[in-house]
């Protein structure tokens, strides 16, 4: 269990980091509201007058979450109309919104392969996402429990790991070109390369460092080996995997737009690039957005998961 | 009476980059049927490493350890264990880390229901009840380490080793807890043996306290018999003149023959 070597000074993120200060404040500020709701719903008891928070304090909890990133966005769009003034090819965010209106109110269209509504595009994005980063699950996350278990297997593939990792999915292209002789799983085929390190590090972390108290357990009980899988080792190797699925969809979304400018098909990446062939500058301005909001989504949703998984700290 | 653990010209050493450290040397011991034995002794004497050597969880690098006649090779669950940080599994509930361990030591012969009946008698009796459908990190440490108990005794083992079992928690939590081992050991006659440094604690719970020489090679100094009526009373005790002769003999032990030099 001492080889740590493999995950030290790589991605591998703590699963504590994930339920930080920010997912904290999140939770509690949940249950103020909870509490503020109940407490105006019903008249506080007089013997919990400390529950009962005042609507003006209330009020100014709001103002205080909501007001500053209002202004932040309000600076970035402020910038944005400033610099779209200048600019004769820059399209401002009036003319910006309007192109969005018109393109989210029929995003499901269909005029041939090469002219699709928005929205096919980014369910086609996605599809290939889960479809790479699926497989990359599959076989990443048994590859790091074998890693994590077994020192040999360790020093042999930490090597080959170290040089591979580094590498822009986008050189794996070609060769999955070469292999699939057609596009769309070859950009599948980069998702799965890109997905599948943190997956492989992080279990493998997160199986060498099963806390030493657990598998003592395991051993004064005599449990079997199916039960100490189950019962110990995949239970608290389960939030190490789950940051490593996190880092894996980031980057796999990161990944699949520049691998469809590449590859070309429907995909919001390909799209991205085919608007600029067009010259729809307000395009390409609405899929960063879409990119974005999309990609914080995914994030979210597997922060859920992880938060739900994560056993209120393990002492 | 027979003794179930015998502990026969025991070494044991580790090895480090400086070369081998030899933390126990020439420990023989015998645990008879029934006894509550504790190891007592300043930290770094190797107290634990006895204890685990028992618990089977390290074996030996000289010398015999048997259990009901035969050599201990590896852990088991008649020789349960209590862990000085409770350890319990936090995505599992009170009731199913108990559970757990009733079900490997009694699964071959008793049905389900059986099991469950056994698993919530062992949370009754050390009042843990309520707290069955608790997740570990809902409950205080003391709590956890009461649940700890629970799991050991409800393996019902031939013998309970417990490894400064409640070394974590404060002073009032930790009498609280002893008169409620107290209470238990009486009702199941277990055989126990406790690694503490806890003076009162060894005398209040003890037949026979052991203590150990500091390390490195340390080894049993000197065992004290503690012949007072059982069940234990802590009030009725404070006043007991053998109470106060047995804590001072390991008073004197610990802090006259065994004087840690500036620790």
């Amino acid at each position: 269990m001492t080889t740590a070597t493999l995950t030290s000074g790589l991605v591998a993120v703590r699963p504590e980091a994930e339920a930080g200060p920010a997912a904290r404040s999140e939770v509690t500020t949940a249950k103020e509201t909870d509490m503020a709701a109940t407490s105006a719903a019903t008249p506080a008891p007089a013997s919990a007058p400390d529950n009962s928070v005042s609507f003006g304090e209330h009020f100014s909890n709001f103002i205080r979450a909501v007001l500053p990133p209002l202004i932040g966005f309000a600076l970035v769009i402020g910038v944005w109309a400033l610099v779209a003034m200048k600019s004769a090819d820059f399209p401002g965010p009036a003319k910006t919104l309007d192109a969005a209106v018109v393109l989210f109110s029929d995003p499901f269209y269909q005029n041939g392969p090469n002219d699709q509504g928005i929205g096919w595009n980014i369910l086609s994005s996605l599809k290939r996402v889960a479809i790479g980063f699926g497989f990359a699950a599959l076989v990443g996350i048994p590859m790091g429990f074998i890693i994590g278990r077994f020192a040999f297997m360790n020093s042999m593939l930490e090597p080959i790991i170290s040089i591979l990792r580094p590498v822009s999915p986008l050189a794996w292209l070609p060769i999955g070109l070469m292999v699939f002789k057609a596009a769309d799983p070859a950009s599948t085929w980069t998702i799965f390369i890109c997905s599948i390190w943190p997956m492989i590090l992080n279990t493998a972390q997160g199986v060498q460092r099963v806390p030493q108290d657990y598998l003592n357990v395991a051993r004064v009980l005599n449990l079997s080996e199916f039960k100490v899988i189950t019962k110990i080792l995949f239970p608290s190797v389960l939030p190490y995997m789950l940051t490593g699925i996190r880092l894996s969809i980031g980057t796999a979304w990161l990944v699949i737009v520049a691998a469809e400018m590449l590859t070309g098909g429907v995909g919001i990446g390909f799209w991205v690039w085919d608007e600029w062939n067009n010259l729809k500058v307000e395009h390409i301005i609405i899929a960063i957005f879409v990119i974005g909001i999309v990609g914080l989504l995914l994030e979210q949703f597997l922060l859920l998961i992880a938060r739900r998984f994560s056993y209120g700290g393990n002492t | 009476m027979n003794a179930i653990v015998k502990v026969e010209n025991v070494g044991m050493s580790f090895e480090t980059k400086k070369g081998s450290f030899i933390a126990l040397q020439d420990v023989n011991l015998q645990i008879r049927t029934g006894e509550v034995v504790s190891l007592i002794g300043h930290s770094g004497c190797g107290k634990s490493t006895l204890l685990n050597l028992i618990a089977g969880l390290t074996l030996p690098t000289s010398g015999v350890m048997l259990c009901n006649g035969r050599e201990i090779a590896g852990p088991g669950p008649e020789r349960a264990v209590v862990f000085q940080n409770h350890s319990l599994l936090p995505w599992l509930t009170c009731f199913e880390n108990v559970y757990l361990a009733v079900e490997r030591v009694f699964s071959t012969k008793e049905g389900k229901d059986k099991l469950k009946a056994r698993t919530s008698e062992a949370l009754e009796m050390v009042h843990m009840t309520h707290a069955a459908h608790k997740l570990p990190h809902e409950i205080s440490g003391g709590m956890k380490q009461r649940i700890g108990i629970a799991r050991a005794f409800a393996m019902e083992p031939k013998i309970l080793l417990m490894d400064e079992p409640f070394g974590a928690l404060d002073a009032l939590t930790r009498a609280a807890l002893q008169d409620e081992l107290i209470g238990v050991m009486a009702k199941t006659g277990a055989t126990v043996v406790m690694v503490t440094h806890d003076v009162d604690e060894a005398v209040l719970l003890s037949d026979r306290v052991v203590m150990m020489t500091n390390g490195p090679a340390a080894t049993i100094g000197e065992i004290l018999e503690v012949k007072l009526e059982k069940p234990r009373n802590r009030l009725q005790l404070a006043h007991d003149p053998h109470f106060a002769e047995c804590r001072a003999a390991i008073l004197e032990f610990l802090y006259q023959k065994q004087m840690k030099k500036a620790a």
